[in-house]
């Protein structure tokens, strides 16, 4: 037989594969994603994520402010959660300086980052839930959402870029009336998660569209670096506010919720208990700001803090002291350091390269949702294209930490 | 805490003295310098060795030097889960070196590696795919080294007239303002006006 076999076929009858652009303007991407899929029918052969879209060069502009001037950039990394993220820059330049935090703003920042779990796992929760197909969960977890904000903006007057947690405690004590009423809220809040329960988790459509999705086993957390919700997924009950305790963790009384099969659903289930343990953190650190030991300054006054208002007014050397602060700042002993804490999404480190100077010479942020959405190809492989979505949003990402 | 780093680092130091250069013990966290040539050897051995078990990677990073002849220095981070604790890998790299890519022991270098390359401009030898990973398509130059200029070369704009994004010269209406607010009292190295008098 002459000719070629092969080519029997015309060119259109041939099947070849599909490439698809996910995003950068799809709803389900959850912010500035490009994702080249690469599709054999309704199959993901081949993930390409392009990040950087968002990217605004944090690091290259932190080398040129001064360590508080830095402080707002870490409010635009994951701006579901912002103070987790101030949080280790804190714990960072603490580390440096060997500065003691008081007990009470060691409290204070115990209760806002337990807040902002809460609101990281609200937005993620609902979301995720949009992105299969129902609308009602959104709704009613921003209203709830909402709340929280106004306790970020009654605790430092912003809503979403707090810059509150400051190197040597938190830049101010909070009201009393504000303590009563995030009390208030804490109190009401489980019965909203029952509410978000019997929305979601017995749902058909959701349990369809996320039980066995993305299943995560030990083997691949190790490889792919993951942390936080995603290892807790699939039952390794790692921590750091229990492994390495920061702060005052080792003193709250708190369970770890793990997962079993470490499928999407069963991430799902874990974020939901993760909220119930923080309401309960909540409701303790609160107890513990009443207590007396819980009272006094909420900044360790000293070369990293500024001075108290009122001795302003009378002390010229407490006058030269706020100037230098906010113009020169201050400087830290040469060194370098690596600091994490167990942000929402998993473990968001600082690492900060000092000189000796009022400037970091360098600083790596380390953003969970980076290694997280790395891995996109090898768990998308062999899903169908509408679970992509589900795992992005199980992931958890948020552009401004993964592209800083 | 240091205890356990102590016996850790003297272990490394024992099991791997063509590797290690020095090991250093601050502010509570390990730092062992290796030398290049042996950093993926090194590294699998951190994950396979029982007493290290440093089985998941954390982070790679870049500092730069511009004044050191070894301008680079590549930084680790390393957790073990199973033994908590961490440790930090430097090894020391010149401009027109390469370095071992370690994808083949944490598949989660990848990004990192790539994020490195695009930032610094060390190339990872091994690399299935280096490629730039969070600037533009097209992007020239290595921003986080230290002679980059924080405003960059180019600046982008949509053109009304030729109906697409152009890219242009960076042009300041005024200078990039960089404070310098060192206490001139306190060792800052320049000449402030007036300094001149002093000689006379």
């Amino acid at each position: 037989m002459d000719g070629n076999v092969s080519d029997v076929l015309t060119g259109e009858q041939k099947i070849r594969n599909f490439n698809i652009n996910f995003g950068p303007q799809h709803p389900a991407a959850h912010g500035v994603l490009r994702m080249v899929l690469e599709l054999d029918g309704e199959i993901v052969e081949r993930a390409d994520p392009h990040i950087g879209l968002l990217h605004r060069g944090t690091e290259k502009l932190m080398e040129s402010r001064t360590y508080l001037q830095n402080l707002p950039y870490l409010d635009r990394l994951d701006y579901v959660a912002p103070m987790n993220q101030e949080h280790a820059w804190c714990l960072a330049i603490e580390r440096l300086a060997g500065v003691e935090v008081p007990r009470r703003a060691s409290l204070i920042r115990v209760l806002f980052s337990e807040i902002g779990r809460v609101l990281n796992h609200l937005l993620n929760v609902t979301t995720q839930a949009m992105d299969v197909g129902a609308l009602t969960p959104p709704l009613w977890g921003f209203e709830e959402r909402e709340k929280l904000m106004i306790f970020y903006e009654r605790a430092c007057g912003a809503r979403l870029h707090a810059a509150y947690f400051r190197p040597g405690g938190v830049h101010q004590d909070l009201p009393p009336k504000l303590i009563d009423d995030i009390e208030t809220w804490a109190n009401e809040f489980p019965k909203m998660i029952a509410d978000i329960h019997t929305l979601l988790t017995e749902n058909r459509i959701f349990k369809q569209r996320n039980a066995d999705i993305g299943i995560i086993s030990e083997q691949e957390i190790l490889d792919w670096g993951y942390s936080g919700v995603m290892v807790r997924g699939s039952g390794l009950a790692w921590d750091l506010r229990r492994s390495e305790p920061y702060e005052l963790y080792d003193e709250f009384d708190f369970k770890i919720p793990v997962g079993k099969n470490g499928d999407c659903y069963d991430r799902y289930l874990v974020r939901m208990a993760e909220m119930e343990e923080s309401t309960k953190i909540i409701l303790q650190a609160i107890e513990k700001l009443r207590a007396p030991e819980g009272q006094g300054d909420v900044l360790a006054r000293g070369k990293l803090t500024p001075p108290k208002r009122g001795d302003m007014k009378t002390s010229m050397e407490a006058l030269i002291h706020h100037f230098k602060l906010y113009t020169e700042g201050f400087k830290l002993p040469a060194g370098e350091v690596y600091a994490a804490v167990e942000a929402p999404k998993g473990e968001f480190g600082v690492y900060m390269v000092s000189d000796g100077t009022n400037k970091p010479y360098r600083a790596k942020l380390r953003a969970p949702g980076f290694l997280h959405l790395q891995s996109m190809d090898h768990v998308a492989k062999g899903h169908q294209l509408a679970d992509v979505a589900a795992l992005i949003g199980t992931m958890d990402i948020v552009f401004g930490e993964v592209d800083r | 805490m240091s205890e356990a780093l102590e016996i850790l680092a003297a272990h490394l130091e024992l099991k791997r003295p063509d590797d290690v250069v020095s090991t250093e013990i601050t502010f509570g966290e390990l730092t062992v310098t290796v030398s290049p040539a042996g950093i993926v050897d090194f590294v699998e051995f951190l994950k396979t060795d029982a007493t290290c078990k440093f089985s998941s990677l954390v982070d790679i990073t870049a500092i730069d030097n511009p004044s050191r002849p070894e301008r680079f220095d590549v930084v680790y981070h390393f957790l073990s889960m199973y033994q908590n604790h961490r440790i930090r890998i430097k090894t020391a790299v010149r401009e027109d070196e390469m370095i071992a890519s370690i994808v083949d022991v944490h598949p989660s270098a990848n990004w990192f590696e790539r994020e490195v390359f695009d930032m610094f401009g060390i190339i990872f030898s091994g690399h299935p795919d280096l490629r730039r990973l969070l600037t533009d398509y097209g992007f020239r130059g290595y921003p986080l080294r230290k002679d980059f200029p924080t405003t960059g070369y180019t600046e982008v704009r949509y053109d009304d007239e030729l109906k697409r994004v152009v890219y242009e010269p960076v042009s300041l209406t005024q200078e990039y303002r960089q404070f310098d607010n060192l206490s001139p009292w306190e060792g800052a190295k320049y000449i402030l006006p007036g300094d001149e008098k002093q000689e006379a």
